[in-house]
């Protein structure tokens, strides 16, 4: 799988987030094996220091970092947290959120866009967290990204892939286009669907960091992902609405 | 003068952001930072000016998802 300049082996991206302990998050980012884990930047209090240990944790693991724009509510503050991203984490790769709605975290596509179409010029190289809707996927390639990140369902909400029509036909539209699965996957089932469909990745986090044994459950993810793959490749059957009998018929005792 | 920075306002004597970093602490720290919503690069940080008032980001790296 190639995203901008990187070819990966690994088709599972891991958040850092809500994890019980720095240790467990280390052993989950491991159990994975994920080339690539989605960071942030929050406020730092000159006291505690917070933000040098994580970055010191990360650094460690020796995966690349996909710094997101979470809680930018527009395109201003989306810009100036991309800026300071990319100092920050030395990368010019951005998971560039622009939210619209609080209870659902539905990206806001208007700001989306034209924050992206700003970034792509300066150089940032964009993954646009983004619906499932067409058009807004073919303005955002317009825009100048080389990867789309459509969500399955709201942000932590566990739900899988709600829209199973509409990710089908964004698939089938951008074939060229490594799509990735980011937001909403609750099981590694839901993963290894995604997978099957033809998404080249998806992006887990709250569902491996709220487990009970979260390192189990990143293997799990990273076991599914594998299978879901290994299971596109292989060419799946087509749906059908009879059955088709899967023991030949020819010859059968007892007839005619 | 007075700043904001994170929220919380600081009285200041600093002229530049560089030095009113290094005077809240925050000397060394791997941080990147925005004066009144505009990012201030690392280099330019020494040749910008603050003024009564201003509001100051610093920010670090942070679990996210």
């Amino acid at each position: 799988m190639q995203l901008y300049d990187a070819v990966l082996d690994s088709r599972l991206l891991l958040g850092t987030a809500r994890y019980p302990s720095p240790a467990v998050l280390e052993a989950s980012v491991r159990a994975s094996g994920a080339q690539v884990v989605t960071v942030s930047l929050r406020r730092e209090s000159s006291g505690e220091r917070a933000g040098q240990g994580f970055w010191n944790l990360i650094r460690g693991l020796e995966v690349r970092v996909l710094p997101n724009t979470a809680g930018c509510h527009s395109v201003k503050e989306a810009l100036t947290t991309a800026h300071m991203a990319r100092e920050v984490f030395g990368t010019p790769w951005l998971k560039l959120e622009v939210i619209g709605e609080d209870d659902t975290l539905q990206p806001d596509v208007f700001g989306l866009v034209e924050a992206a179409r700003i970034l792509c010029a300066e150089g940032f190289q964009v993954f646009p967290y983004t619906t499932e809707d067409l058009v807004v996927a073919e303005r955002l390639l317009e825009a100048g990204c080389r990867v789309l990140m459509p969500w399955g369902a709201p942000i932590g909400s566990g739900r899988g892939l709600n829209n199973l029509l509409g990710l089908r036909a964004m698939r089938a539209h951008f074939p060229g286009v490594p799509l990735i699965i980011d937001a909403g996957l609750g099981l590694p089932s839901q993963a290894a669907q995604a997978l099957e469909l033809g998404f080249d990745a998806v992006l887990v986090n709250t569902a491996v960091a709220q487990a009970r044994d979260p390192v189990a459950m990143a293997r799990a993810f990273a076991q599914a992902v594998e299978a879901g793959a290994a299971a596109r490749a292989a060419g799946p059957i087509e749906a059908r609405d009879f059955a088709v009998p899967s023991t030949p018929v020819i010859g059968t005792a007892f007839r005619g | 003068m007075r700043i904001q920075l994170n929220g919380d306002w600081h009285e200041v004597t600093a002229a530049d952001l560089a030095s009113a970093l290094a005077a809240l602490g925050y000397g060394q720290a791997h941080v990147s930072t925005a004066l009144n919503g505009e990012f201030v690069a690392v280099q330019a940080r020494a040749r910008t000016p603050l003024r009564d008032g201003d509001r100051v980001e610093v920010l670090a790296p942070m679990q996210g998802g």
